[in-house]
């Protein structure tokens, strides 16, 4: 059997999300990772769309940003921001928002504002928001790729930079948010899906080798686990060798 | 009519102290020259904006020029965080900066309506979020027509825009091409605007895609070869990812930084 990381894993199974002919709103980092991987596998035909206005891009190596030259060279049309936001975000053509998080609470709202309570004076200021409250919003389904720790997996988020599923099931409808919002979370030990009743995040797959345990000590809150919980299969020889090739061309 | 001055008088005529100032570009065509000749001209009580301030930023804001960022996502792309930037709102070092935070369609769709000359633009965005609790330029309105509830965001008019370009002609006529951002709108919003180019040509060759700038919509040009580096300019130059990388340690502590702002600024050490 091959050796991968944990790492791999995660790249993997998020990649694996994504279903051919669909329409993605990448993320850099992992999310961009992921995305690429599954267009070089067996999602062919997935069209991925970077918030700096490169629609289809088909890059041969991993963007070290949104705005690689090699994204805009690939790209079907490259167009311009208040395009890509208004014209194909906004009114709900994208089928997926692929995003990363510093913070994800147990109803996946995403923070990447701000570490600490108060937003003038916080412990650590992070990026801020970039394009992610509205693909958070407006995508069909949303899935979130992301280092499982306490840390980073919270009870509740200090700041909500992307709304999630808010305080539980039904906010997302009260506030007529169009997306169904995060269907998903993929991390280095499993899969979690919100609860069909309460939508609370619930760990519902273990990567190989990972015991629920570990997965509950790496959660900052209660974690709930699903009776039915199924493990990832490994990854595969070909998902390794595509994924490995990408970040070797992209080194 | 645009006029064709060299960067250090375009930067001492268009660019004030206190002034709104936009250096748009989105990864690519980064005005980075421009900005390093506004840190060497020494401005100071600078309203920056930018959806995507970087590294160019972070040097503005260790330097002391900015009092205040009206931005999306401030970081180095691919590789961290902005630790000059994190410094300021952490610290209030070398000055205290105030934030006012969007997000990139909120900046964007503020660009549209400056450039749109309409006081303020609508979107569908920031529900359930925490912004518009701290952002007092976000506000709820309701569609006049559908009763739906919707975010209001304010035009932004910089006092200067600066972008860079591929080229110009010598009349003033500029053409942008590849990730073109929202360099546009941010030059259109503007009242003044610099554009500096790669090079300046007797004419320009059409492109398909490429927006054109025409002269009378720009207050100057100036010939900057090289001038968005170590970002990249589409057809003249790559994206230099290692000064991205090696400005993390650059800019991680304020004595590096120190060393490095006097190296740009000719201050003997």
């Amino acid at each position: 059997m091959t050796e991968y990381t944990s790492d791999e894993m995660m790249s993997v199974a998020a990649a694996r999300a994504l279903g051919d002919w669909m329409s993605c709103f990448v993320g850099i980092g992992l999310p961009s990772t992921a995305a690429n991987l599954a267009r070089r596998g067996h999602a062919p035909n997935l069209t991925l769309i970077y918030e700096s206005g490169c629609l289809g891009a088909k890059p041969s190596r991993l963007p070290l940003s949104i705005g690689d030259g090699e994204l805009a060279d690939t790209a079907d049309a490259v167009v311009s921001v208040p395009e890509v936001f208004n014209y194909w975000l906004q009114p709900g053509r994208i089928d997926v928002g692929f995003l990363g998080a510093a913070q994800l609470d147990k109803f996946g709202n995403i923070n990447t504002t701000v570490i600490g309570p108060d937003y003038a004076n916080p412990k650590v200021r992070l990026p801020g928001a970039g394009g992610a409250p509205e693909i958070a919003a407006s995508c069909r389904e949303v899935f979130v790729v992301l280092r499982q720790s306490p840390r980073t997996f919270v009870e509740k988020v200090d700041f909500v930079t992307s709304f999630g599923h808010g305080t539980g099931k039904g906010d997302r409808e009260r506030l007529g948010l169009p997306g169904a919002g995060p269907t998903l979370v993929v991390t280095d030990l499993g899969l979690m899906r919100p609860d069909p009743e309460t939508a609370e995040l619930t760990l519902t797959e273990l990567h190989p080798g990972i015991e629920v345990d570990q997965v509950v000590e790496a959660t900052g809150w209660k974690l709930k686990v699903a009776g039915d919980l199924g493990t990832t299969p490994a990854p595969t020889e070909a998902e390794l060798r595509i994924l490995r090739d990408l970040k070797r061309a992209s080194a | 009519m645009a006029e064709l001055l060299s960067l250090k008088e375009a930067v001492a005529r268009l660019v004030r102290d206190g002034d709104i100032v936009a250096l748009e570009g989105f990864t690519h065509l980064i005005p980075v020259a421009a900005g390093h000749e506004i840190i060497r001209q020494r401005r100071t009580g600078l309203t920056l904006v930018r959806m995507t301030p970087d590294i160019v930023y972070d040097q503005l804001i260790g330097a002391g020029c900015a009092s205040k960022l009206i931005f999306s996502w401030g970081g180095n792309p691919g590789v961290g965080s902005l630790h000059r930037f994190r410094d300021a709102v952490q610290h209030s070092w070398p000055v205290p900066l105030e934030i006012e935070e969007h997000s990139h369609a909120g900046m964007a769709n503020r660009y549209v309506a400056g450039a749109s000359g309409l006081p303020f633009a609508v979107l569908r965005g920031y529900t359930g979020t925490d912004l518009p609790a701290q952002t007092d330029t976000i506000k709820p309105i309701t569609c006049p027509f559908t009763g739906e509830r919707l975010a209001a965001v304010p035009a932004l008019n910089p006092d200067v825009t600066i972008v860079h370009a591929q080229r110009a002609d010598r009349a003033g006529n500029v053409q942008i091409w590849g990730i073109t951002g929202v360099q546009k709108e941010a030059v259109l919003a503007a009242k003044r605007s610099l554009i500096t180019v790669e090079e300046v040509v007797d004419e320009l060759e059409p492109r398909p895609g490429a927006i054109v700038l025409p002269s009378w919509a720009v207050t100057a040009v100036a010939e900057v070869p090289g001038g968005a580096k170590p970002s990249y300019a589409a057809g003249y130059y790559e994206r230099d990812n290692d000064a991205y990388q090696a400005w993390d340690a650059i800019g991680r502590d304020r004595e590096s930084f120190t060393r490095w702002l006097d190296e740009l600024t000719g201050v003997k050490a």
